[in-house]
């Protein structure tokens, strides 16, 4: 056992990294629709899922039971082959895109069996990394499209056929609006992205690239929003004109796969954002302000110490062993962050990084609450007319000044 | 058999499956799917090259954006299972040797000179997206000048002729 | 390390399938692929000889393909969906009339 370890010890880290990294992604999507469905309730005067568990915690339990035992057809007259492969295509894609995300430029403190474990599947220096991921991302129109070709219905065919036109136009300006921040790292890999950022230390949240890349930022995220098929763009599925586009056909675990692939993108979109534009795991703060490190705790031991007492208000048994186990187990966190000076040392890039995650996928819900759903002309329009022509215009002005600098030599 | 063999076979085998497959099918959307996996396949094969920034345009490229409007135009005009008449089934077996004909004398060729490039020296490491960048900015700096008119001109073109005609 | 060998005769097979298919398929959205799979076997060959080499000159070239297949592919499928509206069908053996 021990020599098999010892032999095949990248291959064990990798397979047990890839089962805790799904465990992980799976259980933040399913929290993550409880999230949007609280959040989405509150801005629209309503309560949202309250009815299961505490606070409606349980309540992507029940969904995800829901989905396994209902019944799932396929229509007649479906292309039976590329309809079963419509979702694992989608799903799939999705959850390898988020593999080639670093999660941290260290890795771990200790070691197994001489080999270093880095956060992410991968290690962070993948050399066309970003290029990788676009890759990926690519070829996710195909779990779209395919599908509402292969439903042989025609709803489903003109959401498929809408979202194959959207994801077109917008892959162009979501490569071009990126442009600018490569041509400032002059790299395609993730890690030295975020490097990049860190020039100036004494800086902090004013080194990012958000500053001089304030317009490739907007057309990135406007064209992300559109590639993972999200309000105000999510025509492929507009419920009130296709009835669901291009999953209509699909039910029980099928169309749960296309949920999970849609909100899973939404995650690596976030990634790719707070990485790209935000510092990847870089602190807002500058490097001198070393009492920012206990941050981390400062949020974690109140808020654990809130779902303790909360806990006590609820009348049921369930919802008062629930609430205040979690509520310890968050402040317990907090407090080994204080205690061990190493491990909060070491948790500052995760923590910065899945705090900035998180900010965009309040972005992403807030949006939802909030716009309504484009036209469709208006759609192509605002790809081909503003979004194109706009991130062109932010390469050609980021390649002068960078060429300018380098002439003048003015840093 | 060491491991860049084996994977080389495995990629290998799977592009000549979706080669074959793209053939035999009888719907084009089939087609196409068969088409995009010999082009993961090759984009597989660039990689096991060390050619990373190929393999990524090609499947950024190819993949992400000439298949999916392949893709989107078979659904647009709502394309049917092709037809064959009795001739063009007839011409199917001449064709066959030919081709077999054609493949076995490219392939001879070609390898007989790939022996003679063996004899050439291997300088280091294949050069990476730097190298490649290096290149066409400067060295063919016109080509690519004139690849980004086609461009236009192609897109000016598809404008035209997709547009319906105003009655 | 793979022969560059190997990579030639498997790009040979490729371009030779790619042929094949073009004349023995009628759909004429088919008839095209072959042609981006004919242009595929041959980037294949660039990218082994480039390697073989140790020169980035095949590398340059296959970019430049895959610009001019996007481009063709373009221009393409616009002729495509022209065809398809003017005769209703894509089959290539009943577009042949030299007009309407």
């Amino acid at each position: 056992m021990t020599s098999f370890l010892s032999s095949n010890a990248e291959l064990v880290i990798t397979v047990v990294k890839i089962a805790l990294l799904l465990f992980i992604v799976l259980t933040v999507n399913a929290y993550l629709t409880w999230f949007e469905r609280k959040v989405v309730a509150h801005m629209q005067s309503r309560w949202g899922p309250h009815r299961v568990g505490p606070h409606g915690l349980l309540q992507p339990l029940a969904d995800g039971l829901k989905f396994l035992f209902k019944e799932d057809p396929t229509p007649a007259g479906a292309d039976k082959f590329v309809y079963y492969l419509a979702p694992l295509l989608a799903l799939a894609l999705a959850l390898t895109s988020i593999a080639l995300i670093p999660f941290g430029p260290e890795p771990l403190p200790w070691k197994f069996y001489g080999k270093a474990i880095y956060l992410g599947i991968v290690s962070p220096d993948v050399n066309i990394g970003i290029l990788a991921l676009f890759a990926i991302t690519a070829m996710g129109v195909y779990g779209v499209a395919l599908a509402g070709w292969s439903s042989n219905s025609k709803y489903p065919l003109l959401g498929g056929l809408r979202s194959s036109a959207q994801m077109i136009s917008y892959e162009l300006a979501l490569t071009m609006s990126v442009v600018g921040v490569l041509l400032m790292a002059g790299s395609f890999n993730l890690k030295q992205i975020i490097e990049a950022q860190a020039h100036h230390p004494e800086r902090g949240i004013f080194g990012w690239n958000v500053w001089p890349q304030i317009l490739g930022f907007f057309c990135f995220f406007v064209a992300a929003v559109a590639e993972t098929n999200r309000v105000p763009f999510d025509l492929p599925e507009a419920e009130s004109e296709l009835v669901a586009g291009f999953h209509t056909e699909y039910a029980s675990f099928k169309f749960a796969m296309f949920f999970i692939a849609e909100y899973t993108s939404m995650i690596t979109v976030s990634c790719l954002c707070s990485i790209l534009f935000f510092g990847g795991w870089l602190s807002p703060f500058p490097a001198s302000w070393t009492f920012t490190h206990y941050l981390p705790s400062v949020i974690l031991i109140p808020f654990g110490l809130w779902v303790i007492l909360d806990g006590f208000r609820y009348e049921t048994m369930f919802g008062r062993i629930i609430l205040p186990g979690v509520g310890t187990a968050i402040a317990g966190l907090g407090a080994v962050f204080v205690l061990l000076p190493n491990v909060n040392e070491f948790i500052q890039a995760p923590f910065w990084l899945l705090s900035k995650i998180f900010v965009f996928l309040f972005v992403y819900v807030w949006m939802r609450g909030t716009l309504p759903r484009f036209r469709y002309d208006q759609l192509m329009a605002f790809g081909w007319k503003l979004l194109l022509p706009l991130s062109i215009v932010n390469v050609i002005v980021t390649s002068f000044v960078i060429l300018a600098r380098m002439t003048w030599g003015a840093k | 058999m060491t491991a860049p063999l084996v994977v080389f076979f495995v990629l290998a085998a799977l592009a000549v499956i979706g080669a074959v497959s793209l053939i035999l099918q009888k719907h084009p959307i089939h087609s196409a799917l068969s088409l995009i996996v010999v082009m993961v396949a090759l984009a597989g094969l660039y990689l096991l090259l060390g050619a990373e920034f190929v393999a990524a345009v090609q499947i950024i490229v190819y993949g992400g954006a000439i298949m999916v409007l392949f893709v989107f135009v078979i659904m647009l005009l709502n394309a049917g299972v092709e037809e064959h008449t009795n001739l063009s089934k007839m011409a199917g077996a001449p064709g066959l040797l030919l081709v077999v004909a054609l493949a076995g004398f490219v392939a001879a060729t070609i390898a007989k000179s790939a022996e003679s490039v063996h004899a050439a020296p291997q300088t280091g490491e294949l050069a990476s997206t730097l190298g490649i960048s290096n290149m066409i900015f400067k060295d063919f700096v016109y080509p690519f000048e004139l690849t980004s008119f086609l461009i236009l001109v192609a897109v000016l073109g598809a404008t035209v002729l997709a547009q319906r005609e105003k009655s | 390390m793979v022969p560059t060998n190997y990579y030639v005769i498997l790009s040979a097979i490729l371009f030779g399938l790619g042929v094949f298919a073009f004349i023995f398929k009628r759909n004429i959205i088919t008839i095209f692929m072959s042609i981006e799979l004919m242009l595929n076997a041959v980037n294949l060959a660039f990218v082994a000889f480039s390697q073989a080499l140790g020169k980035v000159d095949g590398q340059v070239f296959v970019l430049f393909v895959i610009v001019v297949a996007a481009a063709e592919a373009a221009v393409g499928l616009g002729i495509i969906i022209l065809i398809a509206r003017n005769r209703q069908t894509l089959n290539v053996e009943r577009v042949d009339l030299l007009k309407l």
